[in-house]
């Protein structure tokens, strides 16, 4: 790919992050209620104290002004501030990135990986118990509900076995002697979440994976790589494997931009304190900035995952390159 | 020596209706630098006879019988890696609609260089200049080997797997319809490279297809399959000119000859028989307009007609030679 191109791309992706900013913020603002009607619920809120919050966070400005008010901040990287937690909404969210990013990017990584391994399987051995087990497995685990799982997996492990906890990051209230003692905590911690979010997601890698390697193992080029006299081995690494890769490309890449929306679901399960659990907050809050900010972020990364998976296939794919 | 002889070849696929006799009992011989034809409908066992040969089947597919001589090496005997170290070395295949032949994610040299390593333990320097080589044997610009198949047109692959057939010197290359896909003019330009290819370079050359008119322009010999045996065989001459089977009669009246004006081709009426079923009898005698009554209870044997030309029908001595 030529700069000229990759700069092209970024552009694009510049353009598409603002779409979605405006976007979001007419959403936003369509959405019926907000933390004053909260507050007008509470009786002894009285009408100054009501005038005094709607004047901090500017809800007394025409939509307009609040507009241009939110962009011009957004330049200065000010996301505004939480209703809820009164605090700057880009501090709020900075403090969940990690977590989420640990959380999910580990369950990617063990999907991403475990799934191929999977697909690659079953498409090898099609037809026989290996391929009927292994497409079992990735069909059910595919239309399992998270919730569900989660619980299953929390009796199996924390309530039966006892050998991982049921929630949160870290032991609450315990002082590490050491980083490793640390980071064992947390890695236990890690187990379940990551476990629960992985079994989601190895079906959709696993089932992509499978049906797109027997697409590849049924076109002419393997016919050709068998008559030339290769094993069945060398021609599923070097011929069909790297054809096969390109769509999983694209579904890679779309999954890791959600990396930082979270699992709204599995957060929740195992009160884990990342993103997509604060999502569900600020959303049954009201929390308008918060969300914004949330939003943002998912936004980034989501269109920017999408120019690296271009990127990327340039480099693997030649029909793409010029 | 005889380059290649098949034998009373049978291959047949094993489908949820039965045993699928696609290929019952085939039979020819192909010399050093010789050219074979092998032609039929749709269907009636070429592609078939083709993978048999080099055992490049589907797994439901099978040989049942008969032999395959390469040099008196009897390729049905070989086991997977004998026969793995042969494919390419001693026979190549040109695929039917070969336009996705070429891994697309691959440049052209790599694929005609990893089959050079493979056969001939070559440096991957040494393949990459056989490759030039190749390149300039089948006229391309030999640093075209460096492009990816997309980069190429639909001549420019054929000639590019061509190339790649060359590779590792085989004894026999298989095209199976390699130039379907390509107009006129390249098709042309593919055949004549191959003809004169496999004269300099003394290769057995088995040229599938449907079309009998590119046929007569390139090989030495013809072969006509019906319904998975070869009914007639025999060289050019023997096959225009001396036709001895009515199958053979009705193919060479499907093409318009060239001069005549271009009408669409009469269709042989009716259609081959279901293979899954025996048949009494000659396979083509639903369809034969010099059907007789013996032709329904005895099945024609392949029988001599002097030279190399073989019919196997009942009044094979009674075909009328005029279109
Ligand atoms: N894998 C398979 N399983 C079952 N039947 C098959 C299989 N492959 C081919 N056949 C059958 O065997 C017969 C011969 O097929 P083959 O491909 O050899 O025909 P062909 O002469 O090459 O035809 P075409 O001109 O269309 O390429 C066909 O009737 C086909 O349906
Ligand atoms: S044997 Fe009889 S039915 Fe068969 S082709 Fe000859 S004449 Fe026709
Ligand atoms: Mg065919």
């Amino acid at each position: 790919m030529t700069r000229k191109m990759i700069v092209r791309k970024l552009l694009y992706a510049m353009l598409t992050i603002l779409v979605v900013l405006v976007f979001n913020y007419i959403l936003f603002r369509v959405l019926p209620g907000n933390p004053l009607s909260m507050m007008m619920r509470n009786p002894r809120a009285t009408p100054e104290t009501i005038a005094a919050v709607k004047e901090f966070y500017g809800l007394d400005q025409p939509w307009y002004l609040q507009f241009f008010t939110y962009f011009k901040h957004l330049a200065q990287g000010d996301l505004g501030i939480s209703f809820v937690y009164k605090a700057p909404v880009a501090d709020v969210v900075a403090q969940k990135i990690l977590p989420t990013v640990l959380m999910v990017g580990l369950a990617e990584i063990v999907a991403i990986v475990v799934g191929i391994f999977l697909g690659i399987i079953a498409a090898w051995k099609r037809g026989t118990k290996l391929d009927v087990a292994t497409l079992s497995f990735s069909l059910v685990t595919y239309s399992v509900p998270t919730f569900w799982l989660g619980m299953i997996l929390v009796v199996l492990f924390s309530v039966q076995l006892k050998i991982f906890p049921t929630s949160g990051m870290f032991t609450p209230g315990k002082d590490f002697a050491t980083t490793a003692a640390m980071l064992q905590d947390l890695f236990r911690h890690l187990a379940l979440p990551v476990l629960t979010m992985s079994l989601v997601l190895i079906g959709q890698y696993a089932l992509t994976m499978r049906n797109t390697l027997m697409d590849v193992l049924s076109e002419d080029y393997i016919t050709t790589a068998r008559a030339k006299g290769f094993r069945e081995r060398y021609i599923l690494k070097k011929h069909a494997l790297p054809n096969a890769m390109l769509p999983m490309i694209t579904i890679i890449a779309i999954n890791i931009g959600f990396v930082v929306a979270g699992a709204i679901q599995v957060e929740t399960i195992f009160s884990w304190p990342g993103l997509g659990r604060l999502m569900y907050e600020a959303l049954r809050a009201r929390d308008y900035p918060l969300l914004q900010g949330v939003f943002l972020l998912v936004t980034l990364s989501v269109v920017l995952a999408n120019v690296l998976a271009d990127i990327t296939y340039s480099y693997i794919d030649p029909r793409v390159r010029n | 020596m005889t380059l290649l002889e098949v034998k009373n070849l049978k291959t047949y696929f094993d489908t949820s209706k039965g045993l699928y006799k696609a290929v019952d009992g085939t039979s020819f011989d192909l010399d050093y630098g010789e050219a074979l034809g092998l032609v039929g409908e749709s269907g009636c066992g070429k592609t078939t006879c083709a993978l048999s040969i080099t055992r490049l089947l589907p797994k439901e597919g099978k040989i049942h019988g008969g032999e395959i001589l390469l040099e008196k090496t009897d390729l049905v005997k070989l086991n997977d890696n004998e026969i793995r170290s042969r494919r390419w070395k001693d026979v190549s295949i040109i695929f039917q609609g070969s336009m996705n032949a070429l891994n697309p994610v691959m440049k052209v040299g790599d694929q005609i260089a990893e089959a050079v390593i493979l056969h001939e333990k070559a440096s991957k320097k040494e393949a990459l200049k056989r490759a030039e080589e190749l390149f300039e044997l089948v006229e391309m610009p030999s640093k075209r080997i460096n492009n990816y198949p997309h980069e190429f047109s639909g001549g420019m692959k054929q000639r590019a797997m061509i190339a790649m057939a060359l590779a590792c010197n085989p004894k026999v290359i298989i095209g199976d319809e390699p130039t379907t896909a390509l107009d006129v003019m390249v098709q042309a330009q593919i055949l004549n490279l191959l003809e004169k290819l496999r004269k300099e370079l003394k290769m057995g050359l088995i040229l599938i297809t449907h079309d009998l008119s590119i046929l007569a322009e390139t090989c030495d010999k013809i072969a006509v399959m019906y319904a998975g045996k070869i009914v007639e065989i025999g060289t050019i001459e023997d096959i225009f000119e001396k036709t001895a089977h009515p199958y053979t009669q009705r193919l060479i009246s499907c093409f318009p000859n060239v001069g005549k004006e271009k009408i669409l081709p009469p269709a042989i009426e009716g259609v081959p028989p279901n293979l899954l079923e025996p048949i009494k009898g000659c396979s083509f005698y639903p369809r034969c307009h010099m059907g007789i009554p013996i032709c329904l209870e005895v099945e024609p044997e392949s029988r001599g007609l002097g030279g190399k030309h073989f019919a196997a029908c009942h009044r094979s001595g009674e075909v009328s030679h005029e279109q």
